[in-house]
C-alpha cells in the first residue's frame, strides 16, 4: 500500500461521482421527456420508433401494463437472442466459422445478456461469431441496461404522483433511455477506446509469427464498440474470456479509469435523475454517499488485503509484497482493488484481473458487494431501485423512532410496500443459498470446481451470488458450461432479474396511488448524515445477517487459514 | 400481454439492427479512418511485413538473450491470443504453490533479492505484454551476458519500452517486453547470431 | 341499584403505573394465561413466535429421542426448555399488558345497572313501567330521578338534573344536564344525584357507550393495526430469511466437512429471527391504548392511536383549549384627571356584587395591586341588565358603576363625541388589540375603562413551541373577529387561525389539511362538530359532550379536556417509537449471536473459526446455550419498556432519531455480547454446558 494507490482509489471515485451529476441532470431531462440538444437528430427516429410500434406518446401505464411490457419486450429479446446464439453457423460474419451454441449454453447466454448479468460460461474468443458479438451481445447490452434504468424511471414517476396510476411508458422510456443516452455516449466511448488502442475489427483473427520464431493466432473483433455500453451499461460480458484484464479489452491505465468510471457512473447518476424527478436532490445525494462510501471502503479492503503476504510467494521466498497471481502488471494492486469494488458494486461483472485468484477476504468482498444486492452504486437503473427497497426498509424499522408511521420522500411505507420489498429482498438469499447449498453436495456440480477446500466453495457461492445479482464476473475456475451450471444459474439470472424488478414496479404502482405528504419538522430526515449512517447499517445488518454464515464457510475460515499458513513460514 | 406483443417484437427487431449492425459497423468504419493501427490490434510487422505480433499481447520468450514475459495461463500452450485466461487458483490452492515453488527456485539465481512476484505469478489474461521494472532489472544481467553486450545497454532498451503511471497517478510503471527485446534485436541484431543455449525452465 | 366500586379513572391510575401496582394476582392471572396461549392456534397470527413453538416442540421430541437411545441429553433438554421459555416470556408479555385492561374492564362490568328502569308508556299521564335495562329499544323514553342509574345512553327530551359520572369518568363532581344544546347526553351507568330528566333511548343494550368501553379496554376485538400488520409482515419475511440461511447450512456445511446438529441448528436459527420484537410487538400496542386511558382517553381502535402520532395539524378550539374562555380585567387606563387608585377602587366596587368570571377577574386584579375591600354595609347589588348593559353597586353615598362604554357614557350624560380625548384613545385601542372595553363610572362621573381581555393559558405558549418541534401545526379555531383572532394567535404562538368559523368552515379547513397530505387531530364537543370529528384522522370528542359527537369521533375524552389532544399525539408517538426501537434492538442483536454460535457450529471441522470466537465464550456448548438463554431472559427484561413506552422527547425528529438510533441500534449491538459473554461466565461456572 502506498500513497499513490489510495490517491488513485480516492480520485477514481470522485471522479465518478462528479461526472455523474451532469450526466443525472442530463438523465432527468430525458427520462421527463423534454427537449436535448439532440433532439433534431433523434426526434424523427423516435417517432418512427413510437409509430410502429402503436405507442402513443401521450399515453402512460400503470404498473401492471408497464411490468407487463417489460417481460413481453425481455422475451422477446430472450427469443432473439437465443436464435442468433443457436444457429450463429447459419449467420453471416462467421469468419471464425463456430458453430451454433448448444441449447443449454445458448439458454443461459441468452437469459445472461437479456437479464444485464453477462455471465459467460464459454470463452468468448473460441465460441462467438463476429455476428453474434455484435447484433446478438453488444444491442443486448445495450437493452438490458435500457430496461433496467426504464424500471427506475418508473419507480421515480411514483415518488412524484399524488393518487395516480400512472408510471410513465415502458416502449418510451426503453426508446429514449436507448437513443439519448446510452448510444450517443457509446459512440463517444468506443471512439475514445480505439483512439487509446483497443481493436474495432470485422477481422477474425491474425497469425504472428513471433521474435522466436513461433506462430501466435491473435483473435481480434470490434471489440471497442462493446466494450463501450458493457461498461456504460453494467453488462460486463467480456468480448474475451479475460474481459478487461485483456490488453484488448483494457489496454492501459487511460482505458482502465475510463471504464471504471463509466461502468459506475451512470448507476450514480440514475440517484441523481431520481432526485431531481422527485424533487428530493439532497435525499438522492444521501444515497449516493452511501454508494460510494461502500465502494470506498470495499476498494480499501482489497487494496489492504492483495498488498498482504499471499502465502505461496512468502513460502517460495519471492517477494510477496503484492498478490499478482492473476493481476496485470499495468493494474497493480490499487487498479484492481478499486476494479474490485467497482465491478462487483454495479452488477458490471467485467474484470481486470482473475477474482478467483483474489485473496480470500478480497474475494469475499467482491462477493458480499455483490449480497448486498448490487446496490452500491448497483447496476444502471436496478442499483437505484434496489437501494430504493432497501432504503424503505430502513426507513421503515428505524422510520418508527420518530414517533411517526414510516415514510420515505412523501409516501407512506405500509404493509404492501413491505410485503413486496420483502419478496424482493428474499430472492436473494433463496436463490443464492439455495442452490447454493445443493450445489455443495451435488457431485454433477461440484466436478466443474477448480479449487478444493473452502475456496472451491467460494466458487459455488460465488457463481450464484453473480447470477442472482446479475453480475456476471466469476470465480472462474469454476467450469459452469454444463447443463447443472448453465441451467442453475439461468434461473438465478431470472429470478435476480425479474422477481426484483417486478415487485419494484408493484411498490411502484402502490405508491404512485398514494397521497404525496409534505414533510414536517416530525418527518424522519432522508437526507443527512445520520440516514447514511443508518442506511450503510442496515445495509450491511441485512446482508450480512443472510450471508455470514455462508461466508464463514467459505472466504472467512480461508482468511484465517491464510493467516495461519503465512504465520507458519 | 397480447398488446404488448407488437412493441416488443418491432423495438427489438429496430434496435438490434440500430445497435447491433449500425453502431459497431459505424465505430468500425470511423476507427479503421481515424485510427487504423489501432483498429487492426496494434499490430507489429517486421521489414517484410509480416506480422511479428501486437505491441499489447505478450509472446513467448525463452532464450536467455530476450526478456521473458511472466508466466501464462492462457490456453494450452501458455500465450494463446485466442484463449485468454488466468490460471483462477485460490491463494492457498496446492497447485499454485508448487507451481510458484519451481519458477522461484529456477529464478533465484539469476539475480539478486528476491524473485519479482510478477516474474512468478500468471496474470489475469495470460497475455500481460508487460513485466514490473524490477522483474526487467533483473533480469538486465542474463539478457547482457547471453547477449555479450553491457548491462547499461540492456537497461536503456528496458528504459525506452518502460510506461510510467498515467499523470503519476493512475497504473503502475510497466515495461513491455516485446517493445524491449525488439529494441534490443535493432541495437545487435541478437537474431543473426543465435546463441546456443537450453532454453531455461518456463 | 349498583354502585360502582372504586371510580375508574382512580383504579385505572394505579393499575397503570408500573412496578408495585401490579398486583400479585394480575401477575398470577398473566402467568396462567401464558400457558393458555400455548395452544399453537392462538399463535398462528405471530410467525415469529410460531416458528419458535415449532422449533421447541422439535428439540422436545429430539431430547426425548435422545433419552429414549440413552445418548447424551442434558444440554439438548436445556436448550429445549429455554426455547419453550421464549414462547412462554412472549405470552406473559402479552398477557401482563392486557392484565391492567381485563381488570378495569372487571370494575366497568360492576357498574352495569341491574334494577328496572321507568319506561314510560303514556307521557300525558305519567305512568312507567318498571322495564329491565337491557329490554330497553332504541327511542323509547325512560324517566330517571333522583338517585337512579340512567340504564342506557340517551338523549335528555326533557329535564335537568345534575349527573354523577364517577362510573365512567372517575370524576365524582357532579355535572348538569340538561335537554336540548350540546350537554343533552347521558351514559348508561352514571347516576342521577338531583332533579329528573326524561331520557330518550339511543343505543340497543349490548352497544351502549360503556359496553364499548368494556370491549375497548379488555382489547376483546382487537385488531391489528396497520403499521402492525406491516411490522409483522416484516418480521416474517425476516423469519423466511434466516430459515433460508439455517437450512442451506447443512449443505454447505456438508460440504465443509462439518457435522452439524439440527438442534443448534434450531437453536442459531432461533436466536437469529426476531424473537425480541416479535414476543413484544402486540404487548406494546395493547400498552398503548392502555396509557391513553391513563390519560383518561379512550381510543375505539389502536388505528386512531397509531394515526395519533402521525398527526401534522392539530385543529384547537380557542375557547377553553388556549384561552380561559373567560374574558379577564387585565389593565385599568383612567379618564384624564383621575388618579389610578381612584379608578382602582371606583372599579373594585363597581365589581363587588359581580359573581361573573369577569367581575372575580376584577376583584383578583385589584387584590393584585394590594386592594381590598370588603362592600359597605347596606350595599345593594345592581345586576347586569340587558336594557342598561351595565352592573354595579349601590351604597348609602355613593353609586359605582361598570358595562358596556356608550351606556356609561350615556348615564354620565355624556355623548361620545364629548368624550375625553384619552379616553376614547384608550377604548378604541382596547377593541383594537382584540380585547373589550369596559367603561366605569362613580356616582355619573367617568373614572375610566377597563380592559377586559381573552387571557391565553400560562404555558400554552410553550406547548405549542414543542408542537412544533414535533412538527406538529397547530390552528386556532374561533367565532371571534379576525383582529380578535390574530391577537390572541400571537400571544398563544399557534401556527395560524380561522377566525369567524363556523362549523362548515372548520370541515373545509380540515379536508384542504388532508388535501395537501396532511394528517388533522380536533377535538370537539358539539353536535355539529360531528362531520369535522368524523372527517379528523384523530377526533376527539368530549365525554360531556352532545352524543353525536361522541358518536363520530375515534377517541373519547372522558375529563372533556380540550388539551388533551396534545398528549394523545404524544402516546401515539410513544407507542410508535417503542416498536421502532425494540425492532432496531431485535435486528440490531443478531450480530453478537453469530459471534457466538458460527463459531461454535463450526470450530470443530474448521478449527480456524476459532478466530470468530471474539467474546471467548467457554465451549461451543456454553456459547449456543448462552446465545438462547440471553434471547429468552430479553425478552423478559424490555417488558417493562414496552409496557411503560420508550420516553418521547419534542427535540425535532432528527435528534430523536440519533438518540433512539445510540441506545437501541448501537446498545443492540453491544449490549448481547456483554449479556451472552455473563451468561457463558455462568453457565461455565455452573458446570450446565
Amino acid at each position: 500500500m502506498n500513497g499513490q494507490g489510495w490517491a488513485e482509489i480516492v480520485l477514481t471515485i470522485v471522479l465518478t461521482v462528479g461526472l455523474a451529476w451532469p450526466l443525472g441532470i442530463y438523465m432527468a431531462r430525458v427520462w421527463q421527456g423534454e427537449r436535448t440538444w439532440l433532439d433534431p437528430v433523434l426526434r424523427p427516429i423516435e417517432a418512427l420508433v413510437y409509430a410502429a410500434c402503436g405507442v402513443k406518446r401521450d399515453k402512460g401505464q400503470n404498473w401492471v401494463a408497464y411490468a407487463m411490457s417489460v417481460l413481453a419486450f425481455s422475451i422477446a429479446s430472450f427469443l432473439v437472442l437465443y436464435l442468433i446464439l443457436r444457429f450463429q453457423n447459419l449467420l453471416p460474419l462467421n469468419p471464425q466459422g463456430f458453430p451454433g451454441l448448444s441449447p443449454d449454453l445458448s439458454f443461459n447466454t441468452a437469459i445472461s445478456f437479456v437479464t444485464n448479468t453477462n455471465w459467460q460460461s464459454y470463452t468468448p474468443e473460441q465460441v462467438v461469431s463476429t455476428f453474434s458479438q455484435m447484433a446478438g451481445l453488444t444491442s443486448h447490452n445495450f437493452l438490458s441496461a435500457a430496461a433496467g434504468i426504464a424500471v427506475a424511471a418508473a419507480l421515480a414517476r411514483a415518488f412524484v404522483a399524488n393518487r395516480s396510476e400512472d408510471l410513465g411508458n415502458f416502449w418510451i422510456d426503453l426508446t429514449r433511455i436507448s437513443l439519448y443516452v446510452l448510444l450517443p455516449f457509446s459512440l463517444i466511448l468506443a471512439l475514445a477506446y480505439v483512439a487509446l488502442g483497443e481493436p474495432q475489427t470485422l477481422i477474425a483473427h491474425v497469425t504472428a509469427h513471433t521474435v522466436e520464431g513461433g506462430k501466435q493466432v491473435i483473435a481480434l473483433f470490434p471489440t471497442a464498440s462493446q466494450e463501450a455500453i458493457k461498461q456504460f451499461g453494467t453488462n460486463g460480458g467480456g468480448i474475451f474470456n479475460a474481459n478487461s484484464a485483456h490488453p484488448f479489452e483494457n489496454p492501459n491505465p487511460i482505458t482502465d479509469l475510463i471504464e471504471i468510471v463509466s461502468m459506475n457512473v451512470l448507476g450514480y447518476a440514475c440517484v441523481v435523475a431520481f432526485g431531481r424527478v422527485v424533487v428530493a436532490k439532497p435525499d438522492a445525494r444521501a444515497l449516493v454517499i452511501v454508494m460510494g462510501l461502500f465502494v470506498l471502503a470495499a476498494s480499501s479492503i482489497v487494496y489492504a488485503t492483495e498488498t498482504r503476504p499471499a502465502p505461496a510467494l512468502v513460502a517460495a521466498h519471492a517477494d510477496a509484497g503484492v498478490n499478482m497471481e492473476g493481476k496485470e502488471v499495468r493494474f497493480g494492486a490499487p487498479s484492481t482493488a478499486i476494479w474490485v469494488a467497482a465491478t462487483t458494486g454495479a452488477s458490471d461483472g467485467g474484470v481486470n484481473a482473475t477474482h478467483d485468484s483474489l485473496m480470500p477476504l478480497g474475494g469475499g468482498i467482491a462477493m458480499f458487494m455483490i449480497q448486498l444486492g448490487e446496490i452500491v452504486p448497483g447496476g444502471v437503473g436496478s442499483g437505484l431501485y434496489g437501494m430504493v427497497v432497501l432504503a424503505l426498509i430502513a426507513v421503515f424499522v428505524a422510520g418508527l423512532m420518530v414517533g411517526r408511521t414510516p415514510e420515505y420522500l412523501g409516501k407512506k411505507v405500509e404493509s404492501r410496500e413491505i410485503k413486496y420489498a420483502m419478496l424482493a429482498v428474499l430472492i436473494l438469499p433463496l436463490a443464492i443459498l439455495g442452490f447454493s447449498g445443493v450445489a455443495a453436495v451435488l457431485p454433477v456440480a461440484l466436478k466443474g470446481l477448480a479449487n478444493p477446500g473452502p475456496h472451491g466453495l467460494s466458487e459455488i457461492l460465488y457463481a450464484y451470488s453473480s447470477a442472482t445479482g446479475n453480475n456476471g464476473s466469476a470465480f472462474a475456475g469454476l467450469s459452469a458450461n454444463t447443463p447443472w451450471w448453465n441451467t442453475t444459474l439461468g434461473i438465478d439470472m431470472l429470478l435476480g432479474r425479474f422477481a426484483y424488478a417486478i415487485p419494484v414496479l408493484a411498490i411502484a404502482g402502490s405508491m404512485a396511488a398514494k397521497p404525496k405528504l409534505s414533510a414536517t419538522a416530525g418527518t424522519f430526515p432522508t437526507d443527512g448524515p445520520l440516514f447514511v449512517g443508518l442506511l450503510i447499517g442496515v445495509i450491511l445488518i441485512m446482508g450480512g445477517l443472510q450471508f455470514f454464515p455462508a461466508l464463514a464457510l467459505g472466504p472467512i475460515v480461508e482468511h484465517f487459514q491464510v493467516l495461519h499458513a503465512v504465520a507458519a513460514r | 400481454m397480447l398488446a404488448q406483443l407488437r412493441p416488443a417484437l418491432v423495438a427489438t427487431l429496430f434496435f438490434t439492427l440500430l445497435l447491433g449492425v449500425a453502431y459497431p459497423l459505424a465505430v468500425t468504419g470511423v476507427a479503421h479512418v481515424a485510427f487504423p493501427k489501432q483498429a487492426e490490434g496494434s499490430l507489429i510487422r517486421d521489414g517484410q511485413g509480416q506480422v511479428i505480433g501486437s505491441a499489447l499481447i505478450a509472446q513467448a520468450f525463452a532464450k536467455p538473450q530476450y526478456l521473458h514475459p511472466r508466466p501464462s495461463a492462457a490456453g494450452n500452450d501458455a500465450y494463446d491470443a485466442s484463449n485468454s485466461g488466468g490460471s483462477n487458483l485460490g491463494p492457498l490452492n496446492p497447485d499454485l504453490a508448487k507451481r510458484i515453488a519451481k519458477d522461484t527456485a529456477g529464478l533465484q539465481g539469476e539475480g539478486a533479492g528476491p524473485v519479482p512476484a510478477d516474474a512468478v505469478t500468471t496474470s489475469g489474461s495470460g497475455l500481460d505484454p508487460d513485466i514490473s521494472p524490477a522483474n526487467a532489472q533483473r533480469q538486465a544481467a542474463r539478457v547482457a551476458a547471453a547477449r555479450g553486450i553491457p548491462v547499461s545497454d540492456v537497461e536503456k532498451a528496458i528504459a525506452g519500452a518502460t510506461k510510467t503511471p498515467w499523470l503519476g497517478l493512475f497504473g503502475q510503471p510497466a515495461v513491455n517486453v516485446l517493445q524491449a527485446n525488439l529494441a534490443l534485436d535493432a541495437a545487435a541484431p541478437a537474431r543473426a547470431a543465435p546463441i546456443p543455449a537450453p532454453a531455461p525452465a518456463t | 341499584m349498583t354502585t360502582a366500586t372504586a371510580p375508574l379513572g382512580e383504579q385505572r391510575r394505579k393499575a397503570a403505573t408500573l412496578g408495585g401496582s401490579f398486583s400479585s394476582q394480575m401477575m398470577a392471572r398473566a402467568a396462567r394465561d401464558s400457558f393458555v396461549k400455548l395452544d399453537p392456534r392462538r399463535l398462528t397470527g405471530n410467525p415469529v413466535i410460531f416458528a419458535t413453538w415449532i422449533v421447541a416442540l422439535l428439540a422436545t421430541v429430539s431430547t426425548g429421542l435422545a433419552i429414549k437411545d440413552g445418548t447424551a441429553w442434558g444440554f439438548a433438554l436445556q436448550i429445549a426448555l429455554w426455547l419453550w421459555a421464549t414462547v412462554l416470556f412472549a405470552n406473559f408479555a402479552e398477557s401482563v399488558a392486557e392484565g391492567r385492561g381485563k381488570a378495569a374492564a372487571d370494575s366497568l362490568r360492576a357498574t352495569r345497572v341491574t334494577t328496572p328502569a321507568k319506561l314510560i308508556v303514556d307521557d300525558a299521564r305519567g305512568t312507567v313501567v318498571p322495564t329491565p335495562a337491557h329490554k330497553l329499544g332504541v327511542g323509547q323514553i325512560v324517566l330517571v330521578e333522583a338517585g337512579d342509574v340512567v340504564p342506557a345512553d340517551g338523549e335528555i327530551v326533557e329535564g335537568i338534573a345534575s349527573v354523577n359520572e364517577a362510573a365512567i369518568t372517575g370524576e365524582s363532581a357532579p355535572v348538569i344536564r340538561e335537554s336540548g344544546g350540546d350537554r343533552s347526553a347521558v351514559t348508561g351507568g352514571t347516576t342521577v344525584v338531583s332533579d329528573w330528566i326524561k331520557v330518550r333511548i339511543t343505543s340497543e343494550a349490548g352497544s351502549t357507550f360503556l359496553d364499548r368501553m368494556i370491549a375497548m379496554v379488555e382489547g376483546a376485538d382487537r385488531r391489528k393495526t396497520p403499521n402492525e400488520v406491516a411490522l409483522a409482515v416484516l418480521l416474517a419475511g425476516l423469519t423466511l430469511i434466516f430459515l433460508i440461511a439455517v437450512v442451506t447450512l447443512l449443505g454447505l456445511g456438508a460440504y465443509s466437512g462439518v457435522k452439524l446438529d439440527p438442534m443448534v441448528l434450531g437453536a442459531l436459527f432461533i436466536c437469529l429471527i426476531p424473537t425480541t420484537i416479535g414476543g413484544l410487538l402486540s404487548a406494546v400496542g395493547i400498552a398503548g391504548m392502555d396509557r391513553l386511558l391513563k390519560f383518561n382517553v379512550l381510543a375505539t381502535s389502536g388505528r386512531a392511536v397509531e394515526a395519533a402520532g402521525d398527526v401534522d395539524t392539530l385543529l384547537l378550539d380557542k375557547t377553553g383549549t388556549i384561552t380561559f374562555g373567560n374574558r379577564m380585567a387585565t389593565d385599568l387606563i383612567p379618564a384624564p384627571g383621575v388618579r389610578p387608585e381612584m379608578l382602582l377602587r371606583a372599579t373594585l366596587l363597581a365589581s363587588l356584587g359581580d359573581e361573573t368570571p369577569e367581575g372575580r377577574s376584577i376583584v383578583e386584579l385589584a387584590r393584585n395591586r394590594g386592594l381590598v375591600l370588603e362592600a359597605p354595609k347596606g350595599a345593594t347589588v345592581i345586576p347586569f341588565s340587558a336594557t342598561t348593559r351595565q352592573s354595579g353597586l349601590d351604597a348609602g353615598d355613593g353609586k359605582w358603576r361598570k358595562g358596556a362604554v356608550d351606556a356609561v357614557l350615556k348615564d354620565a350624560g355624556l355623548e361620545a363625541s364629548q368624550a375625553p380625548a384619552e379616553f376614547t384613545a384608550a377604548v378604541d385601542r382596547i377593541a383594537r388589540s382584540g380585547g373589550t372595553p369596559l367603561a366605569v363610572s362613580e356616582d355619573g362621573v367617568l373614572m375610566g375603562v377597563i380592559h377586559l381581555k381573552d387571557v391565553v393559558k400560562p404555558g400554552v405558549k410553550e406547548r405549542f413551541a414543542d408542537l412544533r418541534r414535533m412538527g406538529l401545526r397547530t390552528v386556532m379555531i374561533t367565532g371571534d373577529n379576525p383582529v380578535t383572532a390574530a391577537a390572541i394567535a400571537s400571544e398563544a404562538g399557534v401556527d395560524d387561525f380561522l377566525a369567524e368559523a363556523t362549523p362548515e368552515d372548520k370541515l373545509r379547513l380540515m379536508r384542504d389539511e388532508q388535501g395537501r397530505g396532511r394528517l388533522v387531530a380536533m377535538c370537539g364537543d358539539g353536535a355539529n362538530d360531528a362531520p369535522a370529528l368524523a372527517q379528523a384522522d384523530v377526533g376527539v370528542a368530549m365525554q360531556t359532550g352532545a352524543q353525536a359527537a361522541r358518536e363520530a369521533g375515534n377517541m373519547v375524552d372522558l375529563d372533556s379536556d380540550p388539551t388533551k389532544v396534545i398528549e394523545i399525539v404524544e402516546v401515539g408517538k410513544q407507542m410508535l417509537i417503542t416498536r421502532g426501537a425494540l425492532t432496531t434492538f431485535s435486528i440490531a442483536n443478531d450480530v453478537a449471536k453469530y459471534f457466538a454460535i458460527i463459531p461454535a457450529l463450526f470450530v470443530l471441522g474448521l478449527p480456524a473459526l476459532g478466530a470468530l470466537n471474539i467474546m471467548r465464550l467457554h465451549s461451543p456448548q456454553s456459547a449456543i446455550l448462552s446465545a438462547v438463554i440471553f434471547n429468552a431472559l430479553v425478552i423478559v427484561a424490555l417488558i417493562p419498556l414496552a409496557l411503560r413506552g420508550v420516553k418521547y422527547q419534542a427535540i425535532g425528529a432528527g435528534k430523536l432519531l440519533q438518540r433512539n438510533l445510540l441506545i437501541y441500534g448501537l446498545g443492540g449491538i453491544v449490549a448481547p455480547f456483554v449479556g451472552i459473554k455473563l451468561i457463558d461466565l455462568i453457565v461455565s461456572g455452573v458446570g450446565l454446558a
